[in-house]
């Protein structure tokens, strides 16, 4: 019997090692990466890494968010108009998420949380998560998630306390997916169509990216741009909520999505009003329902599922499903406006 | 000795003691993350508490096994994060097997594109009383081929207890749905064997509907036989705007604008308002915008079942169930239909052509009423049995 058990205790040992062996390894800490100079916790990247920014992110919690891509010595990306770039193979994308101890004072004592990566291997694009230590001078990897508290002063000086998620592994191909395969979200031209402020100045992204030999056949003329969510100068309001829908919610609610089961899809470019949610039913919504009937119903925002969702902090109940604890109250007044105004059938 | 040591290759035995209850969370999950293809996790009896979802993503032949659906419980009371007990997606041959899962916030256990899911020994249950904050769905595999639901338990679901959707080749048997909206529920389903069952206490027993703008269109070749399917007369407790919200209290079957169902030899017992169901997406007055929907059911065959109801009125205090209790007082027939018909499934004379007529012969006690429920209810009344004696073989 002891021998049976200490046999079965040698199996064990060697599967849990051949876990590490097997799959490709990557670095326990984020320092081995090479990403960041100097003192890590102030997110400097190093020179070969451009940082970027969405004209309409994600909400995540009121985090802040510092975002790069380093592309492989010498490769670019290919234009394209409508969805994520597709990126070369050996591309890593590095988003940290972090908080300022005052938002009236943006970048000034930030609490890292998190930083994930995406890097793209030759079998496909693969995640992971480095959660920061608690003196901030590392962050380790963790595929089971984690969770961390976290207090903050918003924008109008209220103090703020969140529940931090990191998600787990599973959960980051909850939305970075599309028909199964895990993508990355955010930088389509329309995103990062917009300006950022570089170390040598404020310039629009893509010629930037052009300028510096990274995008290639990029046309001439207007490229598609997406709204700013919270900036009327830069689109009308269906615009605005259409765009800021798209980033929050049609990484799932798209037809090749993980919503694809809803029949609820999303995206900027939708078309049919009943996938939009308009007057349409939900198929398995549960408690999620609110006690509404549809899930837009025009003109009447308190009456739609889909402000509800946005609304409710209740797990089950809450959309996004992942990262969002506290309600994001600007998002909210957007979407409730846009329904409010939405005029009866017309979206 | 060789059979012993291939059988601890798969196996990694989920240990707990000594762990902190937050740990308890991280180990089984990176235990999910790292499995490989063969590998069996074991989990202990007892009580294990959960504040997040515990996902499984993209693993072959992958087994996660408790002691028992009485003895291992995986509570998710305490949830603060994930809209699911357990979710499953892109997966091949999973078997979840002898466990319970508790008080999920969300749905209980999610199966998303997975070929070849088994539950077996599994329990989904909410433990208070049923109420509309429970989460929806117990069992819910969606957009499964290959689904096997054998011996398992649901309780409490505020949607239905075991529901498969939008998924092909299902079998449900030698299952107990109870205290659910819904029992069983197949949805845009194809191929669904669902037998040896029992469904008591809920809403409505079993359902066969087929609903709009969903990707997976249309359901069909399902069979429910064998059930016993009975006292089916819990108040309704589903959120309002969820379909099975307007499902009638006291109901034992119901089929919502399917086709190509089978039922037969089944006990359909003191379900107090309707025995069984058939009606169209019209009949729940809800708008239909998708052009590619069929809102008709046709191709519905109804025989050797037993039906019976203790003499009353119907229990149900919405329009259809206060329609037919008006009508009909304490001797509610057992079988109604909507008498909605797809025009392009009728020939000449007004009658069904080959293979898609609504046949319902030779049942127990059958007694039928067409409620003309286009024309308002103008003509309501029960119909001789003549008039469904047609076969669709």
């Amino acid at each position: 019997m002891v021998r049976i058990f200490s046999i079965g205790l040698l199996f064990v040992i060697l599967i849990n090692s051949s876990f590490k062996t097997n799959k490709p390894t990557y670095p326990e800490n984020l320092s081995e990466w090479g990403i960041f100079e100097g003192k890590m916790s102030q997110l400097i990247p190093k020179k070969d890494l451009v940082p970027y920014t969405l004209n309409t992110p994600l909400y995540t919690d009121y985090a802040e968010k510092s975002r790069l891509i380093r592309f492989p010595k010498g490769a670019k990306v290919d234009y394209k108009a409508q969805g994520v770039l597709d990126f070369p193979i050996g591309t890593l994308i590095v988003k940290s998420f972090y908080y300022s101890a005052d938002q009236r004072n943006l970048g000034k004592d930030i609490d890292v949380m998190e930083t994930r990566l995406l890097i793209h291997e030759s079998d496909g694009w693969k995640a992971m998560t480095y959660v920061w230590n608690k003196d901030q001078s590392d962050a380790i990897l963790e595929i089971a998630g984690d969770q961390k508290q976290v207090k903050f002063i918003n924008p109008q000086g209220i103090a703020q306390q969140v529940r931090y998620v990191v998600p787990n592994q599973n959960q980051c191909k909850g939305c970075h997916n599309s028909n199964d395969k895990m993508m990355p979200i955010g930088p389509s031209v329309a995103q990062m169509n917009g300006d950022f402020n570089y170390s040598d100045g404020k310039q629009n992204q893509i010629a930037y990216w052009k300028k510096h030999g990274l995008i290639k056949s990029v046309p001439d003329g207007n490229l598609p741009k997406a709204a700013v969510w919270n900036d009327p100068s830069t689109g009308d309001l269906n615009a605005r909520a259409r765009a800021y829908l798209e980033i929050n919610c049609a990484h799932c609610h798209r037809i090749d999505g993980p919503a694809q089961t809803s029949g609820l899809y999303l995206t900027a470019h939708e078309t049919n009003a009943t996938a939009l949610g308009i007057n349409k039913t939900p198929v398995a919504a549960g408690n999620g329902s609110g006690g509404n009937l549809y899930d837009i119903v025009p003109g009447d925002a308190n009456a739609s599922i889909l402000l509800y969702r946005m609304k409710t902090k209740a797990p089950g109940e809450r959309m996004p499903e992942l990262g969002r604890n506290l309600v994001h109250e600007e998002g909210v007044a957007l979407i409730q406006q846009w329904i409010n105004e939405m005029k009866i059938n017309k979206p | 000795m060789k059979s012993i040591a291939l059988f601890f290759i798969g196996t990694i035995v989920f240990s707990i003691q000594g762990l902190a209850q937050a740990d308890v969370q991280k180990k089984l999950q990176k235990q999910l993350i790292l499995a490989e293809a063969g590998a069996v996790i074991e989990i202990p009896e007892g009580v294990f508490e959960f504040t997040n979802t515990l996902s499984l993503e993209e693993k072959k032949k992958i087994t996660i096994r408790g002691k028992g659906m009485n003895k291992t419980k995986l509570s998710f009371k305490g949830q603060t994060d994930g809209a699911e007990g357990i979710r499953v997606s892109n997966c091949d041959e999973i078997v979840l097997e002898g466990f319970s899962v508790q008080d999920a916030k969300g749905d209980a256990i999610k199966t998303m594109h997975v070929n070849n899911i088994t539950f077996r020994d599994v329990k989904t249950e909410w433990t208070g009383a049923p109420g509309p904050e429970n989460g929806g769905y117990g069992f819910y595999p969606v957009q499964c081929d290959g689904v096997m639901i054998d011996k398992c338990e649901a309780m409490g679901a505020s949607d239905a207890g075991i529901y498969v959707g939008q998924s092909k080749n299902i079998v449900v048997k030698n299952s107990k749905a109870y205290y659910n909206v819904a029992g069983i529920e197949i949805e845009n389903s194809i191929h669904a064997e669902v037998f040896n069952n029992e469904a008591y206490q809920n809403t409505g027993g079993v359902l066969v509907f087929d609903l709009p703008d969903l990707v997976q269109k249309k359901g069909g070749d399902v069979n429910v036989h064998d059930n016993y399917i009975h006292d089916n007369n819990f108040p309704n407790f589903a959120p309002k705007g969820n379909i099975v919200a307007s499902v009638p209290t006291g109901t034992g079957i119901l089929i919502l604008a399917a086709k190509g169902i089978n039922i037969f030899k089944n006990k359909i017992i003191n379900n107090q308002s309707v025995s069984t169901g058939i009606i169209s997406y019209f009949t729940t007055g809800k708008p239909i915008k998708d052009k590619l929907y069929d809102p008709y059911p046709s191709a519905i065959s109804i025989y050797d079942n037993q039906f019976e109801r203790q003499v009353g009125r119907p229990v149900s205090a919405d329009p259809l169930g206060m329609i037919v209790s008006k009508r009909f007082k304490e001797n509610t027939p057992h079988i109604i239909y909507d008498g909605i018909k797809n025009k392009a499934l009728l020939d000449a004379n007004g009658n069904w052509t080959a293979g898609n007529c609504i046949s319902i012969i030779n049942n127990t006690n059958q007694s039928i009423v067409n409620l003309d429920a286009s024309n308002l209810f103008k003509d309501m009344a029960i119909v001789p049995n003549e008039m469904f004696n047609c076969t669709n073989k």
